[in-house]
């Protein structure tokens, strides 16, 4: 467990980039951008194309966000249009409940995803629930960003990886963006798209570069991203475990294990086919996530593994790498031994494949 | 009960605040050189609200805190080596290296904990008055929270429960302008945090937070009403904090003349020239100074080498040990802790 979170993202840029449903920027050149910068040139690309896009939230103004990702927003769109709010989750994101309701097309920054329990009952049983309650008949659209993840020392109530609680909500999307390219047009997509949404950014991501097309790019909510193609193994990974994914299949290729890395980027709507056929041809699957084991996605991910017909194929049981069930604590050698690194990723799937 | 006329409370008082600076000041320079990780919340130049309001609090009493937490933490008798071994991530820090800076609880000194989320310690503080009217007990909770804290919905839950129910609770806001950028001028509509308490019928005052005799004062008379049965209040202190937020802070919401006006209302150097004779309160009420020169000089010194001696402690302390890393997540059969405090 040597490797720092600096070295897996630094070295982490995939050399063939995204395989599918990303756009692949046209330009020999392309132009690359923070995944922040990324995050907010998707904001004011749909606030200058949408009157009805608005940002609010904690110290989103003049600060420019707890991250720095709303930026200098506020000087290109105002302060209605980039409002600052009181220290209210549940208040805000009821706000864009309502927001949407009434035909805005709002969006939350909730400054670190752990805040978002603040808001729990406007998010899960208000946004989640009014279209089905009424039958159709109204639609809230609204996105919700929010930094998820471990690595930053913020210990134990601004470190969690979430996403397992919004996954479990019929109503809601949940997105994971792993790249530069994928924050930037899977956040457009959530802004176009009628339902609550709810993004979970990495905080360990938002100084990672990437290519990012520079026109408002859509990537489809739905579609599986195939970053690496590997005949041994499949190692499916969400968010800044997709990165440390890529840096341990090459270290496995280097052994002679020839690893697929597959990004779901959505959790739902998940697209599990193109992960049923990546298993199928391996015969093995490596699931990593950084939250805890219990009830995680993953554990979604390896029941519709061995529901599909790809369960016939399997030469080794389906595998979990997961944060331990811990709460994450503040010490940084704790820290690290709490998440999955690159060596455990290389350790596990060496194992996967040897033993099997 | 006066801090500044007689010698032994004055000196606590001075020793106090000038600790809490001491510690934050090199917790501050040990995070710039790398020494220490995560971030950091310090409340340089708001020591007089934790010390004149702790100084009214009896063995026994319980405290709930916040993100920006070290001044109470101090105030209410806290190890300094175990604090800072918390924040240096070792074994023997209060919270084995799990909780780091905004976790630090002492539980012995009734230091229920601090906290990473606004406002949450305001319903616990409700509770733990709860508990001491269940149980019968005389005992008092000061729940400290920030200006920027008071426009969650569990401080308006927690504040209503412990104005239903008469609980023994004062709730202490320090009001140091600024919830991260939002200043109170945006984030409320009304003149003062204190006008809030009205809303839940019990009494609420604004005093000046930068006088540890004044909030001492209100504090006081609150914890007395909360003793005798009198319920909850509300004091709302001003005051500023000197540094950035955390670490991101750029300080682009305020301007560098607003922050050196309130650093002229140093609380330090003004309790130094009241107690000295110096002062024009001192100066008034008393021809004899209650602290000399050499006096004050003991007391940062005192505060200086409590400092130091905490540094060199926790330095040489294990680190935490990541084999234990999952011990804590559930607490054994038949470990229950009665009445909050582990024997
Ligand atoms: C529920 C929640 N929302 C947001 C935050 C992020 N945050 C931490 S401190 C802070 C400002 C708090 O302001 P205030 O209560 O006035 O205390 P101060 O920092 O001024 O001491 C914010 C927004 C948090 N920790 N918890
Ligand atoms: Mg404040």
């Amino acid at each position: 467990m040597t490797t720092t979170s600096e070295t897996v993202n630094g070295a982490a840029a995939p050399e063939s980039g995204p395989v599918t449903g990303s756009a692949t920027p046209a330009a020999a050149e392309p132009r690359t951008l923070t995944y922040s910068e990324a995050v907010r040139e998707a904001m004011a690309q749909a606030m200058a194309a949408d009157e009805r896009v608005f940002l609010f939230g904690e110290d989103v103004g003049t600060y420019g966000g707890a991250f720095g990702v709303s930026g200098d927003l506020v000087h290109r769109f105002g302060t209605e249009r980039v409002r600052d709010t009181p220290i209210s989750e549940l208040g805000i994101v009821g706000a864009a409940v309502g927001a949407g309701l009434a035909g805005m097309r709002p969006i939350v920054e909730i400054q670190f995803s752990d805040f978002t329990a603040q808001a729990m009952d406007q998010i899960a049983n208000q946004a989640a629930k009014i279209h089905f309650m009424l039958g159709g008949a109204a639609t809230v659209p609204m996105v919700l960003r929010a930094p998820g993840g471990s690595g930053t020392g913020a210990a134990a109530q601004h470190s969690q990886s979430l996403e397992a609680w919004f996954a479990h909500v019929p109503g809601l999307k949940v997105v994971m963006p792993s790249t530069a390219a994928d924050a930037k047009g899977l956040l457009l997509s959530a802004i176009d798209d009628p339902n609550p949404v709810i993004v979970l950014e990495h905080k360990l991501l938002y100084k990672q570069s990437g290519p990012v097309p520079e026109e408002p790019v859509r990537v489809p909510l739905g579609e599986t991203a195939v970053r690496r193609t590997g005949g041994d193994v499949t190692i499916v990974a969400t968010g800044v475990m997709v990165s440390r994914a890529l840096e341990a299949a090459e270290r496995l290729a280097a052994d002679g294990v020839s690893a697929s890395v597959l990004d779901p980027r959505t959790l739902r709507p998940l697209d599990d086919q193109t992960i049923v056929d990546s298993v199928a041809a391996t015969g093995r699957a490596l699931l990593v996530q950084e939250a805890p084991k219990t009830g995680g996605f993953m554990s979604e991910i390896a029941a519709r593994i061995v529901e599909s017909p790809a369960f016939g194929r399997l030469q080794a049981p389906v595998s979990r790498l997961c944060g331990l069930d811990v709460p994450i604590p503040y010490a940084p050698q704790l820290e690290q031994a709490a998440v999955p690194q690159v060596d455990d990723i290389v350790a596990k799937a060496g194992e996967l494949v040897r033993r099997w | 009960m006066t801090l500044t006329t007689e010698a032994g409370r004055a000196k606590h008082a001075l020793t106090t605040m000038w600790t809490i600076r001491r510690f934050e000041e090199a917790v501050d320079d040990m995070f710039a050189r790398g020494l220490m990780h995560g971030t950091m919340h310090l409340s340089i130049g708001q020591e007089a609200v934790p010390t004149g309001a702790c100084m009214a609090l009896s063995e026994g009493d319980y405290i709930t805190s916040t993100h920006r937490g070290h001044g109470h933490c101090i105030a209410k008798g806290a190890k300094l080596d175990a604090m800072m071994a918390e924040l240096l991530a070792k074994e023997t820090g209060y919270c084995r290296g799990r909780g780091g800076s905004m976790h630090i609880a002492d539980v012995a000194t009734g230091n229920l904990g601090a906290n990473g989320i606004v406002a949450g310690g305001v319903p616990i503080a409700a509770g733990a008055g709860l508990a001491v009217r269940m149980r019968g007990g005389s005992q008092v909770v000061v729940s400290f929270f920030g200006d920027g804290a008071v426009n969650e919905g569990a401080w308006h839950e927690g504040v209503n429960l412990a104005a239903i129910w008469d609980l023994p609770v004062v709730f202490v806001c320090e009001n140091n302008r600024y919830g991260m950028s939002m200043s109170v001028d945006r984030a409320f509509n009304v003149d003062t945090l204190a006008e809030r308490a009205r809303g839940y019928g019990i009494p609420g005052v604004t005093v000046d937070g930068n006088d540890p005799q004044a909030v001492h004062d209100v504090v006081a008379e609150a914890v007395q009403r909360a003793r005798s049965g009198g319920g909850p209040s509300f004091v709302e202190a001003l005051t500023y904090r000197w540094k950035g937020h955390s670490k991101s802070d750029k300080n682009l919401y305020r301007t560098r003349e607003e922050i050196e006006s309130w650093r002229e209302r140093d609380p330090i150097a003004a309790f130094e020239a009241v107690v000295t004779g110096g002062g024009a309160a001192g100066s008034a009420s008393s021809e004899v100074p209650t602290l000399s020169e050499s006096d004050v000089e003991e007391c940062r010194t005192l505060a200086r080498d409590r400092v130091r001696e905490a540094i060199r402690t926790a330095t040489a302390a294990p680190d935490a040990d990541a084999a234990t890393l999952t011990d804590a997540v559930y607490a054994p059969a038949g470990e229950s802790i009665a009445g909050g405090t582990r024997g």
